[in-house]
C-alpha cells in the first residue's frame, strides 16, 4: 500500500544545506506530523515529496515504487499549503474539480466549448459535479460551492483547499501547516475535524507544524527536526517523556523544560544549583552534564536536600487547574519553573522560600554534546534507537 | 479624497502641484481640441486671425461627410482593427509563456535570456526597420497584412510587463496546479493568465494605442491603399485628394483617434490597476 520511505534525503540550496540525511519510514495509514522551528526544512521535505523539489540526494519511495523523477501529477499525492494556494479566479467548485477534470477526462476533451460535444464528456463531467458536491458536503461548504475564494472566510477556504485534496482520494495527504492562519479557536475545531477526516480515509497523512500541541494532539508519531535533521521519531508521549536529544527536550513542552548546568561528582551524585541529584552517568567525576526537569516533576517538600531545589518565589501564574511557580534558585541562570496543583495556592506567596523535590526516575540528563545519557538498565524497548524502531 | 484633508488643497504646495498638473493637461489637450475645432469650420475660417473653438458657421456635416466619402476610411479603418487585432493576440500568445519561464521556471542562461529582454525593451523600434524590411522582402511578406504584424509578435515590453505580474502569483499556487496535474502550458493559459487579467488588459490598451497610431513601419511596409491603417491612410489622404482642405482632414483625424479615446476611457480602471497592482491582494 501506500507507506513512504524516506532514504538519506539530502538538499541544498547554493551552498546552504537544508536537509542533511533524512531517513525515515512512515507506515501505510499512519499520521506522522513534522515538527519543528520556522526555517528547518520541514517544507522543503514535504515539497520533496510530492516531487515539487527534487532532491540533491537520496531516495523516496511511496508504497513499493520509487518516486524519484516521477512527476507530482503521477505520485498519488495530494497537498494542502500553508497558504492554501487556491485558485482565485475560479469558483470553489471550479478549484475542486480541476484535480478530477484533469485525471478523469482526456486532453480533447477539455477543450473549451468544443470538448463538450466530444463523446463521454458529459457522463465524466456530471460524475465529477458528483463528486466534488458529496465532498464539499461532508466539509460543510456545500453552500459555498458559487463562490470564489476572495469571498470565503479564512476556516472556509482551508476547508476548500482540503476538499480539493481529498476529492481525488489520494494515497498520501501532505499538509504544510495548513491551521498556521486560523485563529486560535478555529485551530482547535480544525485539528479535529483533520484527525477525524484521517480516521474515516485511513490513508497515509504527513502532516507539518510547528505547532507542538497540534503535533501533540494529532499524531501517531512526530519527527521532530532541527537544522535539516530528524533528531527523534516517536509517539508524542515519548518524544515529550523520554526525549533523545536536549533540542527535543527544549523544543517540546510548554512552559519549558528546566535545564541546569552540572558537574559529576561521582558515579551516582551529581552538583547543580546548590543541591545535589541522583544521576546514573558512565563518566568521570568533573564531566558537565545538564540536568533536565520539566516543570510538574516538582513536588513541594518541606525542607532542603538532595534532589531538591531551594528558592525564593519570583512569580505565581494561575492556570485555572494549574499554577505556574517561577522560583530564583541561586546558581541557575534562569528561573526554575514548577507546575503544581492549584490547591497550594493561597499557601504561595512572592519572596516566600520554598523546597522543590523531584524523584530521581524523573530527572532527564544530557551530556555535553546534547545525547540523553540514560540510567543503565533503563533502556529497554521505550528507547530502541531510530532504526530499530522503523518497522 | 483622504489626502485632500491632510494636505489641504490650499498649501502653496498642493496649488503649484495642480497648476503644473493644469498646465500639462492643458498642453497635451489643446492640439486634440484645436484639431475637432478645426473639423467643424469652414474652409475660410480655419485661417482667421482671431482663434475660437466654435466655427460661426458650423460646417461639421460637410467635413465629416467629405471625409469618409472621399477617402477609404472605414476601409483604414477595418484594417487598422485586423492589424492591431492580430498584433495583440500574437504578443499574449508568445508573451504569456515566454514571461512565465522567465518569472517562475529555473533553468541555465535565464538572467541572460532576460537581460536580452530588457535590452530590447530599450531598444527603438525605428532602428530595426532596416533589417525588418530586408526580412520582410527576404520572406516575401512585404505589401500584406502579414507585413504590418510580424515586426511587432514578440513584444519586450510585454515579456517585461507580465514577468513582473507573474513573480507576484505565490508558488504554492503553481504547485497545486502541478499537482492537480496541469501541463506547463495549461499553467500557463489556465493559471496564470486568467490571474494576471488586469495586467494583459493594460497591455493590450498599450499596444492597440501604439499599432493603431503608428505609422512609420506601415509607410515602409504596404504600398497597396487597401491595406493601410488609419494614420497611413489619412497622410495618403492628405497628399492626394486634400491639399490644403485642412477641414476634412481633420475631421478624418477625429474619427481616427475617437475609437482609442472611447476604449482608454472605458477600460480605465482596468488599465491602472494592470500596470501597478500585483495579483494577489
Ligand atoms: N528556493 C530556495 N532557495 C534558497 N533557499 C531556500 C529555498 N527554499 C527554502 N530555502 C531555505 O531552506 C530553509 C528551509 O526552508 P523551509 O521552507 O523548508 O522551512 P520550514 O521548516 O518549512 O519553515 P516554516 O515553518 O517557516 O515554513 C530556509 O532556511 C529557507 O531559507
Ligand atoms: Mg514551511
Amino acid at each position: 500500500m501506500a507507506g513512504i520511505t524516506i532514504e538519506k534525503i539530502e538538499k541544498t540550496f547554493g551552498a546552504t544545506p537544508v536537509l542533511r540525511e533524512v531517513s525515515l519510514k512512515i507506515a501505510d495509514g499512519e499520521f506522522l506530523t513534522l515538527l519543528g522551528p520556522s526555517g528547518c526544512g520541514k517544507s522543503t521535505l514535504l515539497r520533496i515529496l510530492a516531487g515539487l523539489e527534487v532532491q540533491t540526494a537520496g531516495s523516496v519511495a511511496i508504497g513499493d515504487r520509487v518516486v524519484d523523477g516521477v512527476r507530482p501529477k503521477r505520485r498519488d499525492v495530494a497537498m494542502v499549503f500553508q497558504s492554501y494556494a487556491l485558485y482565485p479566479h475560479m469558483t470553489v467548485q471550479d478549484n475542486m474539480s480541476v484535480p478530477l477534470r484533469m485525471r478523469r477526462l482526456t486532453a480533447w476533451q477539455r477543450l473549451p466549448l468544443l470538448g463538450r460535444f466530444l463523446p463521454g464528456t458529459k457522463a465524466t463531467a456530471a460524475e465529477i459535479e458528483r463528486d466534488v458536491i458529496r465532498t464539499a458536503k461532508a466539509l460543510g461548504i456545500g453552500h459555498l460551492l458559487a463562490r470564489k475564494p476572495g469571498q470565503l472566510s479564512g476556516g472556509q477556504r482551508q476547508r476548500v483547499a482540503v476538499g480539493r485534496a481529498m476529492v481525488r482520494q489520494p494515497a498520501v495527504f501532505l499538509m504544510d501547516e495548513p491551521l498556521s492562519n486560523l485563529d486560535a479557536k478555529l485551530r482547535v475545531q480544525m485539528r479535529a475535524e483533520i484527525k477525524e477526516l484521517h480516521n474515516r480515509l485511513g490513508v497515509t497523512f504527513v502532516y507539518v507544524t510547528h505547532d507542538q500541541s497540534e503535533a501533540m494532539t494529532m499524531s501517531d508519531r512526530v519527527a521532530v527536526m532541527l537544522d535539516g535533521e530528524l533528531l527523534q521519531v516517536a509517539p508524542p508521549q515519548e518524544i515529550y517523556a523520554d526525549p533523545d536529544d536536549r533540542r527535543v527536550a527544549e523544543f517540546i513542552g510548554s512552559p519549558k523544560i528546566n535545564m541546569l548546568e552540572a558537574k559529576l561528582r561521582d558515579a551516582a551524585l551529581a552538583d547543580a544549583a546548590g543541591t545535589s541529584f541522583t544521576v546514573a552517568a558512565d563518566a568521570g567525576p568533573g564531566t558537565a552534564l545538564t540536568v533536565g526537569i520539566r516543570p510538574e516533576a516538582f513536588h513541594l517538600v518541606e525542607t532542603g536536600g538532595p534532589n531538591v531545589l531551594t528558592g525564593a518565589v519570583r512569580l505565581v501564574e494561575h492556570m485555572g487547574s494549574d499554577l505556574f511557580v517561577h522560583l530564583n534558585v541561586p546558581g541557575t541562570e534562569h528561573p526554575v519553573v514548577a507546575r503544581l496543583l492549584a490547591e497550594r495556592a493561597p499557601q504561595i506567596e512572592l519572596g516566600q522560600t520554598l523546597h522543590l523535590g523531584v524523584r530521581p526516575e524523573r530527572l532527564l540528563i544530557f551530556a555535553a554534546d546534547g545525547k540523553r545519557l540514560r540510567p543503565q538498565g533503563h533502556a529497554g524497548a521505550k528507547v530502541l534507537p531510530i532504526k530499530e524502531r522503523m518497522q | 479624497m483622504s489626502t485632500s484633508a491632510t494636505h489641504g488643497l490650499g498649501s502653496p504646495a498642493a496649488i503649484t502641484r495642480h497648476a503644473i498638473l493644469l498646465i500639462t493637461g492643458a498642453l497635451i489637450l489643446i492640439p486634440f481640441v484645436w484639431m475637432v475645432s478645426l473639423s467643424i469650420k469652414p474652409p475660410g475660417e480655419i485661417f482667421h486671425a482671431s482663434f475660437s473653438f466654435w466655427p460661426k458657421q458650423f460646417y461639421g456635416i460637410e467635413n465629416y461627410t467629405k471625409a469618409l466619402t472621399e477617402a477609404p476610411l472605414p476601409r483604414y479603418m477595418l484594417n487598422g482593427v485586423f492589424v492591431c487585432t492580430m498584433i495583440v493576440a500574437a504578443q499574449v500568445l508568445v508573451c504569456a509563456p515566454a514571461a512565465y519561464a522567465l518569472a517562475k521556471l529555473e533553468f541555465p542562461g535565464k538572467n541572460l535570456l532576460f537581460a536580452m529582454v530588457l535590452i530590447a525593451l530599450i531598444l527603438p523600434h525605428e532602428v530595426l526597420s532596416l533589417p525588418l524590411f530586408i526580412l520582410g522582402y527576404q520572406i516575401g511578406v512585404l505589401n500584406t497584412y502579414a507585413a504590418l504584424v510580424f515586426p511587432y509578435v514578440v513584444s519586450p515590453f510585454g515579456i517585461f510587463l507580465f514577468r513582473q505580474f507573474f513573480k507576484t502569483i505565490p508558488d504554492d499556487v503553481i504547485h497545486a496546479a502541478r499537482l492537480d496535474g496541469l501541463s506547463e502550458l495549461a499553467i500557463v493559459w489556465r493559471i496564470m493568465v486568467p490571474m494576471a487579467l488586469p495586467a494583459i488588459i493594460a497591455f493590450g490598451i498599450f499596444s492597440v494605442v501604439g499599432h493603431w497610431n503608428s505609422l512609420f513601419w506601415p509607410l515602409i511596409a504596404v504600398r497597396d491603399q487597401n491595406l493601410m491603417p488609419p494614420p497611413l491612410g489619412i497622410m495618403a489622404f492628405k497628399n492626394e485628394e486634400a491639399g490644403n482642405d485642412y477641414g476634412p482632414l481633420m475631421a478624418a483625424s477625429t474619427i481616427v483617434v475617437a475609437p482609442l479615446i472611447i476604449a482608454f476611457l472605458s477600460a480605465q480602471r482596468w488599465f491602472v490597476e494592470g500596470l501597478t497592482g500585483g495579483a494577489v491582494k
